[in-house]
This record gives C-alpha cells, sequence and structure tokens, in this order.
C-alpha cells in the first residue's frame, strides 16, 4: 500500500469507512522509557489474532536509559501487517507514529513518500527540537513535505483521560503509549479487548496505574472515531495461513523451545552454560524461566568456562549447549576444538552482530559463518547450521541437537541479532509423545575402544559411571582405537581424515539441496543463508509474479553443504548469493562446488529490504546472456 | 561426598592405568601421584564412578594415569570443565588436577569462581613454581629474582598465593601439603574428598628440571621441624619439636613466633587452630619464610549445601510449583489462536 488517505468525516458520524489495505506497515517509536515495545507486542497480538500474518521487528538502542530525547535514545517497533504471507517486516513504513522530535529524526530516511506521520506537537518545543538534533522545526522547513502529517497532542490528551483514577501527573504522562495503541488499533480496524485482558494482569496488583492505563487505551481508541481531525482508518483482512494452533513468536523463544523439544527427542537433559552478551543473552533468560522442562541453566564467569562446562556436561551425558554472540564465538574458539577432538556432542547458538571486536552489538551482520566454519586451530570440522526465519528457529535447533547426539560433533547454530528479535506466527508443532531420536549410551564392556567407530566414522558416547568402561579422553591427539595419547605420525594422519570423513558424512543425514522457489531451469538463483530468507522470498515471489525465472535456495545446513548443490547450482546460468557480509557463503560455494557465485552483500547493521533484492534481481537479468 | 556407594576394597595399586607415565625422573608428580592412589583406596572411591578431570601442563597428564574415567582438557579451564559435570551428574566423584600455570594464571578466573560456587570438587594445585612443561619459563609462584629462560634477571613479579586466593575467593576448604609427605598427603587429600563442596589443596611440588629445589627453604628435612607448622584442628600452633609456637603479635594484626617455656604453650600465649575460623586461616595461609610454613587444613568449614545441590534443589521446587508444565503448556503460554481451513 503506498499512503493511507482516508475519508474525511466529521466527528459524531457514524464509523468512518475503512480502506482495504492488503498490507501495511506500521512503526511506532519513541525514547527508551516510553514503553515502545510493549505498545508494539500488543499491536502484534491484536494483529495476530485478527488472522492477518504479521512480521514484526524491534529496534531500541544499546544504552540502556539513553539521556531523554535524544535520536540515541530512540526505541521503535515495526510490524508488517498483512493479508497474505510475508516474510519481511517491510522495507519502509507507511505509518509512523513519533512520540517525540528525535523519533520522527531517526525514522524520517525510512519512510515511503506519502507516509502517514503522526506526530505529538506538545513534544516539539525548543529544547527537544535541539536535543534532537534539529535545526529548526521540521513541521515549518519543508522536511516533512513528502508526507502527511498529523498532529495530536497525546500527552495532553492522556494526561486529560487518565485525570481521576489516581495516578501521579509523571504516571499519567507514562501512558501515553497505550493512548497511542489504543488510536493505531482504531486505525486498523482493532479492538482493545486482548489489550485490556493483558493490561488486567500485568497491573493486577496496581489498580491505579491499571485504571490509567486503561483510560488511555479507550481515550485513543475513541479518538479516531470523536476527532475532528480525519484519521485514515484500514482493514487488512486475514491472511491464508495453514490451518493450525499458533502463536507469535521470535527468534531467541523459538531457539529455546527447539533446544528443548531436541532434549526431549534425544532422552537427555540439556546444561545450557552461558555469559551475557548482546543479542544472546535473552535465550539464557529464556532457558532460565523453563528449567523445570529439562534444562539447567549456569552463567559461567566467562564465555571459556561457558563452554567449557557445557562440553564437561556432554561428557558427564546430558547435552550441553552454550549460546553467545561473536565475540565470545571467537573466545569459545579454542574449546571448539577440543569438543572436535574428543568428539562429545555440543551445540553453540551463535546469534551474530555486526563486528569485529565489539562492533555494533545490537546491530545484524551475517559476519560469523568463516568463524563458525573455519575459525579453529588445526583442522577441527564440525556441523554448521543456520536458522532462516524466527520460527524456522525452532525447527533447526531441533536439528542442531540431532546431529550433535548422533555424530558426536559439535554443532554451530548460527542466528543473528535480527532473527533473535524479530517475530511471527508460528504454527505450533505437535510434540511427539516419546522420544523421535533417543540417544543410547554405549554399555557393553565386550571389545571396547573409546575411539572404535561406527559405519558412520561415530565413536561411542560412554559416560562416567558406566561400570568397566573407565577410560580417559583427551585434546592431545590419540589413538585411533584405544584414545592413549599418541604422537605417531600415520595415527596423526588417519585421525585427521577420520574426523573430516565424519563431519562430511553428516551430509547423508540431511535432505539434499531443493529449491525454495522456482524451478531448476530458471536463469537466476538468489542462494541465501539465515536471516534473508525473508527478504529474498518476498523479492522473488515478487520477480516471479512479474514472469521473471528466477529461483530461490536457502541453506539451513551450511557445513557440509547438502547432497546435490553443486549439479543444481550449476543449472543457473547466474548464482547471486545475498548476505549481510562481504561474501562469505559466496567464497565458500566457489571454493567448495566451483560455481560462479556473486556476492550481494549488505553491511550495514540492518537487514535486506526487498527492494533491494528486486532492484539485483532485474539488474542481473538484463545482463544475463 | 557425592552419593554414598559401599567403599570398594582396592590397593592404591588398582587405581594406576596401564600408561606408561612420563614425567621426569625424580619428578614430585610421582609421588603426588601415589598418594592420590593412596587416598583413592582409603577412601574406597569406585573408579567406574570417579572423574579426573585437568587442564594442560605437567600435572594434568594425572587423568591418564589412572584407571578411573578421565578428560584432559585445555589449558586452564579444567574447574570450568569440572562444574559442567558436577552440573549434569551430582553424584560422580570429580576431582580437578592442575599445575600452577594451570590454576593461577591462564587458569585463575576458573579456580576463583569454582571455589566461590563450592561444587562438590577436589581440586589439586601442584604447584611447582616453574613452567615445566614448556621448559622453565616463570610461573605467577616463582619467587623474586628467579632467573628463568624468560626472566634473564630474575623475577620482578611478586608471587601468588594459592590458599590466600582460595580464602578470598570464599572457598570451604584450604590445605596446603607436600609432595613427598606421604603420610601427610594421602590424609589430606582423604579430608578434602570427604568435605562437601570445593576443597582446594595446594601441593608443593618439586621440579627437578627447572625449578630443583625451589621450596627447599621450606620442605628441607633437615630443618623441616624450624620451617614448617603442621596444623591440627583443635591443637597448639606449635613447630620446631614444640620449642616454638605462634601467638598474635602484638599491637598489630598477626602472628609472631614466641618460645615455649617451662610452662607450657599456654603461657606463652599459643594460639589452638580452630579449621572454622576464617580470619586465622588468612593469617595462617600467608605465612611465609623467616615464619614457619603452614602445613595441613588451614580452613574447613562446610557450606549448607552445594553449588550442584543448590542449582537442583531450586529447578526441583520449580517443578514443584508447576506440576502440569511441559514443553507444549509452556509454548502455549503465549496467546494462541486457532486457524482452520
Amino acid at each position: 500500500m503506498r499512503d493511507l488517505e482516508g475519508a474525511h468525516v466529521a466527528a459524531g458520524s457514524p464509523p468512518r469507512p475503512r480502506t482495504p489495505r492488503s498490507s501495511v506497515v506500521v512503526r511506532l517509536s519513541g525514547d527508551s522509557g516510553d514503553g515502545i515495545q510493549v505498545a508494539g507486542g500488543q499491536l502484534a497480538l491484536a494483529t495476530a489474532l485478527s488472522g492477518a500474518d504479521l512480521e514484526t521487528f524491534p529496534d531500541f538502542p544499546a544504552e540502556i536509559r539513553a539521556p531523554a530525547g535524544t535520536t540515541f535514545g530512540v526505541s521503535s517497533f515495526q510490524i508488517h501487517i498483512a493479508d497474505h504471507r510475508v516474510h519481511t517486516v517491510g522495507d519502509r513504513p507507511d505509518l509512523l507514529v513519533a512520540l517525540n522530535p528525535a523519533a520522527l529524526k531517526v525514522n524520517l530516511p525510512d519512510l515511503r513518500p506519502g507516509a502517514l506521520v503522526i506526530l505529538d506537537p506538545g513534544t516539539f518545543k525548543k529544547r527537544e527540537l535541539e536535543r534532537a538534533g534539529f535545526t529548526c522545526d521540521p513541521r515549518a522547513d519543508g522536511t516533512l513535505g513528502p508526507f502527511r502529517v498529523l498532529e495530536i497532542p497525546i500527552e495532553e490528551l492522556t494526561r486529560k483521560a487518565t485525570a481521576g483514577t489516581g495516578v501521579s501527573a509523571r504516571d499519567a504522562g507514562r501512558a501515553k503509549n497505550f493512548w497511542a495503541l489504543g488510536l493505531v488499533l482504531w486505525m486498523h480496524d482493532r479492538d482493545t479487548r486482548s489489550v485490556e485482558a493483558w493490561l488486567a494482569r500485568r497491573f493486577s496488583n496496581e489498580p491505579a496505574l491499571l485504571a490509567a492505563n486503561r483510560a488511555a487505551l479507550a481515550a485513543g481508541h475513541s479518538y479516531g472515531e470523536v476527532s475532528e481531525l480525519s484519521i485514515p482508518a484500514f482493514t487488512v483482512g486475514r491472511a491464508r495461513l495453514e490451518p493450525g494452533t499458533y502463536r507469535t513468536v521470535n527468534g531467541l523463544e523459538a531457539l529455546a523451545f527447539g533446544l528443548l523439544a531436541g532434549g526431549r527427542d534425544a532422552g537427555l537433559e540439556l546444561v545450557y552454560c552461558s555469559y551475557p552478551i548482546t543479542p544472546a543473552s535473552g535465550l539464557l533468560h529464556q532457558l532460565a524461566n523453563l528449567r523445570p522442562l529439562g534444562v539447567t541453566t549456569f552463567q559461567a564467569e566467562d564465555e571459556i568456562a561457558a563452554i567449557s562446562a557445557a562440553i564437561g556436561a556432554s561428557y558427564a551425558g546430558a547435552l550441553g549447549v552454550t549460546g553467545t554472540s561473536g565475540p565470545g564465538m571467537a573466545l569459545k574458539t579454542e574449546a571448539l576444538g577440543l569438543a572436535a577432538a574428543v568428539e562429545l556432542p555440543l551445540v553453540v547458538i551463535d546469534v551474530q552482530r555486526a563486528g569485529p571486536s565489539t562492533g555494533m552489538p545490537t546491530k545484524t551482520e551475517q559476519s560469523d559463518l568463516f568463524q563458525a566454519v573455519f575459525g579453529r586451530n588445526g583442522e577441527a570440522p564440525l556441523v554448521v547450521l543456520a536458522a532462516a526465519t524466527p520460527a524456522d528457529a525452532f525447527a533447526v535447533a531441533r536439528e542442531a541437537v540431532r546431529l550433535a547426539v548422533h555424530h558426536m560433533t559439535p554443532v554451530v547454530l548460527l542466528a543473528d541479532g535480527f532473527l533473535a528479535n524479530a517475530a511471527e506466527p508460528w504454527r505450533i508443532p505437535e510434540l511427539s509423545p516419546e522420544p523421535a531420536f533417543p540417544v543410547r549410551f554405549h554399555t557393553n564392556r565386550e571389545g571396547f575402544r573409546p575411539y572404535r567407530r561406527d559405519g558412520r566414522g561415530v565413536r561411542p558416547w560412554v559416560v562416567p559411571g558406566t561400570p568397566g568402561l573407565a577410560h580417559r579422553i583427551s585434546g592431545l591427539e590419540r589413538d585411533f582405537e584405544t584414545g592413549a595419547i599418541s604422537y605417531d605420525p600415520t595415527n596423526h594422519a588417519r585421525m585427521t581424515a577420520a574426523r573430516r570423513a565424519k563431519i562430511l558424512a553428516v551430509a547423508d543425514d540431511v535432505p539434499p539441496a531443493a529449491l525454495e522457489q522456482g524451478e531448476p531451469d530458471d536463469r537466476l538463483v538468489l542462494v541465501g543463508w539465515g536471516s534473508t530468507y525473508g527478504a529474498i522470498a518476498d523479492a522473488v515471489a515478487a520477480a516471479r509474479a512479474r514472469g521473471r525465472a528466477v529461483a530461490h535456495l536457502h541453506l539451513r545446513h551450511l557445513w557440509p553443504l547438502p547432497r546435490g548443490l553443486g549439479p543444481l547450482l550449476a543449472g543457473f546460468d547466474r548464482v547471486l548469493v545475498p548476505e549481510m557480509n562481504t561474501g562469505q557463503l559466496a567464497a565458500l560455494l566457489r571454493a567448495e562446488l566451483l560455481v560462479p557465485a556473486e556476492p550481494l552483500t549488505k553491511v550495514t547493521g540492518r537487514p535486506f529490504t526487498v527492494e533491494e533484492l528486486s532492484r539485483a534481481i532485474e539488474a542481473r537479468l538484463e545482463e544475463a546472456p | 561426598m557425592s552419593a554414598i556407594h559401599a567403599p570398594l576394597r582396592l590397593e592404591p595399586k588398582d587405581y594406576a592405568s596401564d600408561q606408561e607415565v612420563r614425567w621426569c625422573p625424580g619428578c614430585g608428580d610421582y609421588a603426588i601421584l601415589k598418594a592420590v592412589e593412596k587416598a583413592l583406596s582409603e577412601l574406597g572411591a569406585d573408579p567406574d564412578r570417579t572423574v579426573f578431570v585437568s587442564g594442560i601442563g605437567c600435572a594434568a597428564r594425572f587423568p591418564h594415569y589412572l584407571a578411573t574415567y578421565g578428560f584432559h582438557g585445555i589449558h586452564g579451564r579444567a574447574p570450568a570443565i569440572a562444574t559442567g559435570i558436577k552440573l549434569a551428574r551430582p553424584d560422580l566423584d570429580v576431582w580437578v588436577v592442575g599445575g600452577d600455570g594451570d590454576m593461577l594464571a591462564i587458569g585463575t578466573n576458573h579456580l576463583v569462581h569454582a571455589l566461590r560456587r563450592d561444587p562438590d570438587l577436589v581440586i589439586l594445585i601442584l604447584n611447582n613454581a616453574i613452567y615445566g612443561l614448556t621448559k622453565g619459563q616463570a610461573s605467577p609462584t616463582t619467587p623474586i629474582g628467579t632467573r628463568t629462560p624468560t626472566t634473564p634477571s630474575g623475577v620482578v613479579e611478586r608471587p601468588l598465593s594459592a590458599c590466600e586466593i582460595a580464602l578470598a575467593a570464599g572457598a570451604r576448604f584450604v590445605a596446603r601439603s607436600v609432595d613427598v609427605h606421604q603420610k601427610h598427603l594421602p590424609e589430606i587429600l582423604v579430608r578434602a574428598r570427604r568435605h562437601e563442596g570445593a576443597a582446594m589443596v595446594e601441593i608443593l611440588q618439586n621440579c627437578v628440571i627447572y625449578a630443583d629445589g625451589a621450596w627447599a627453604a621450606i620442605t628441607d628435612k633437615a630443618h623441616a621441624a624450624e620451617t614448617q607448622l603442621l596444623l591440627r584442628h583443635g591443637e597448639p600452633l606449635l613447630f620446631a619439636e614444640g620449642r616454638k609456637g605462634l601467638a598474635p603479635a602484638r599491637y598489630r594484626a598477626g602472628l609472631r613466633i614466641v618460645e615455649v617455656g617451662p610452662e607450657g604453650w599456654q603461657a606463652a600465649g599459643v594460639l589452638v587452630h580452630d579449621e572454622r575460623d576464617r580470619t586465622l586461616a588468612t593469617l595462617l595461609a600467608a605465612l611465609a619464610p623467616p615464619l614457619p610454613v603452614a602445613l595441613g587444613v588451614l580452613y574447613a568449614d562446610p557450606a549448607p549445601t552445594t553449588f550442584e545441590r543448590a542449582v537442583h534443589a531450586q529447578i526441583e521446587a520449580e517443578r514443584t510449583r508447576a506440576p502440569a508444565l511441559d514443553l507444549a503448556a509452556a509454548i502455549r503460554r503465549a496467546p494462541t489462536w486457532t486457524v482452520s481451513d
């Protein structure tokens, strides 16, 4: 949709006509203390309950309490609402609610021309404008020319609405997020029931705050109807989703549930060991609150201790899992090599962020692929997976557990800051009543050799406490069978080859390469991995709708690469690899498959837009032979 | 001590693995290995339920030489690996072995945090005041002035004290012994194992190749009576065959040497060792020549629970509070909606 022009109806008249829309992109924005994320979460829930499809992304500042009114203290929440399946949060907002000048300043460059901007004139005072970095009032100098602007004194109206609820002046003003939410819900043709239910739970012990927030919500909701301003109203139909029970889920939640499901399927307790790091800490929070479901959580003294404790847990017969982001991955490197050497299962979740070094902790990137695949001393192969969407993280986390325990190997699961925090509807999967891939520890004394491999090249998992099987494992090179320390040259060559072959054989245990969209004889294929899924899927779908011969292939298994990938890619004239780094997957595909993969890179800390990919597709097709 | 099992009747030699021991001839580690085997025998330890975890260095080869389960890990990280083992399997009997480089340089962080968390581990620090396996560089416990390949004009840094660090970290069991004390050391190891929680034992160990005699000022038999203070709970702090003792210092906090006259040690003001007295333990840990060095259990005061027991008790309580919570229910704690055909 291009704009939100509504009909002009005077106050007090019958309900205003609503413009049907196939999709709307809404961004709520304000100061980090304004409760934007709470309002956004409730907007997402109300949207989900309407049956529309959605995708959301919170964008909050790195500082915990940035100075009020500054641009670096702006917190935003974006939602893409659609009557069809969407996979991105939308390139450009159609509607921006900016609760202060800084929020306007930060978000202006992203807006679609013609977008509707709702702002609170009460906050456009000299001091606030200066703090936001405006030299003159943007309402007066033409800055807002390309947009439609509605000035609504949100804070003032909130204070009026909450008068008499018994809250302090300060708390009255703080309810403005719910006033704004009420208005957006009205514009979006949603009632306030789900929000009221949430408020009742949230403020069950604070009746005055409950009353104030309720009053603000109701006032915002009725404002659209009664205001003399012509506030546009729209309606988005239901999306056709697969039948089932849904909830919204973000990437970190889905990872937590996927790990637990994997542990359940393996018949193992999980021990999740982690050290706080943005943007992965949320996973530790999630799991710490789910401990009764079969996970022990451990906040270690550092990243190295976290992975070391996870390895210890796996050694002892649980499944050790650790989670981190890029800098933490770097610290875990040596221990990751140990896990590969002693051949114990381990799952490592890397929620990537912009690097190098500390980089931009709250901004997304996919630049740890090389680190995951190659980043260890010595030849230390392991399995690398990547989740494509927030909901997909559930299945991929479960897959990581499966591969780790079945192949006695560390598995690195790559997520990223965008995927971790983005949310979408998730069809809740049926959980099998019995473990789907139960682990059986080796207990047979007969001919026991700690490193004797089975037909797949996998060594036995023997846990301490097993009678008669006491043995020693070590990061020192060990004998091919007995595991005793060995510096024998032939043995080392044989062990190196065995470790490599074991990991490459994982490709036999995962689905062969397949296209998400398109045909093998199309001209162009976009090969993606990780959270670029949404933008690629939507761009390719749009291009195909325009009749373009373009396909989409998305890798969840990055190492080893799935079988059949080389021949499949060889059938296309051009292979384009969009990724949020400087071309790491493209380099891997070129090296491994000798295909002319062309990188399409973006390292701004933001995800690709559909528009960027659409332009790239058109450009490649024009040039293609 | 972990879950109780009927003690086994195994000889010390039954705890030796089939691996050929590869320390230098004359290395103090041989004596420590022997003492550990004696202690395991005395404890009736079940080799199948016992795990030795180590880092890197000469001392870290330990697990290979014992017929128990063993995990020879990476430099400095053994306490962290062991903590993970105890979290997953509180029933296992877990020992950590490392040297002064392993535990007081690259892995100090993990040592400190293991001690403050207090999982039921025995942590042995084989302190030889040198890096042996990497060929003789100064370690964090090498005395000032020692010439090594990395300190050709002598060490300028002050050495660390393992026992003082342990006490500062909140350890509830801190002991010190000497490699060649074949009666004392096994006794201390047995006490350490029977302590519930993290028990740290510093073992003064001689490296014959790179730091021969590093501890001689303390350990030489010729003057041991004067240089060693053997601690016994409830007994006076006497040394030099009872002719001398330690009394509170005058006009400052500390200990001083007093002569014990015919009126006896009480009259001389000699203190009585109390393993539960953390302040005394701190003074004892700091004793260094010319004062006698304290050997034995400096401090032993078990906490009401261990780290792993506390964690699992919490999880159990959480389960009790939410008996119906399973994964399917947890997933559905968020608002859900249904899409039908």
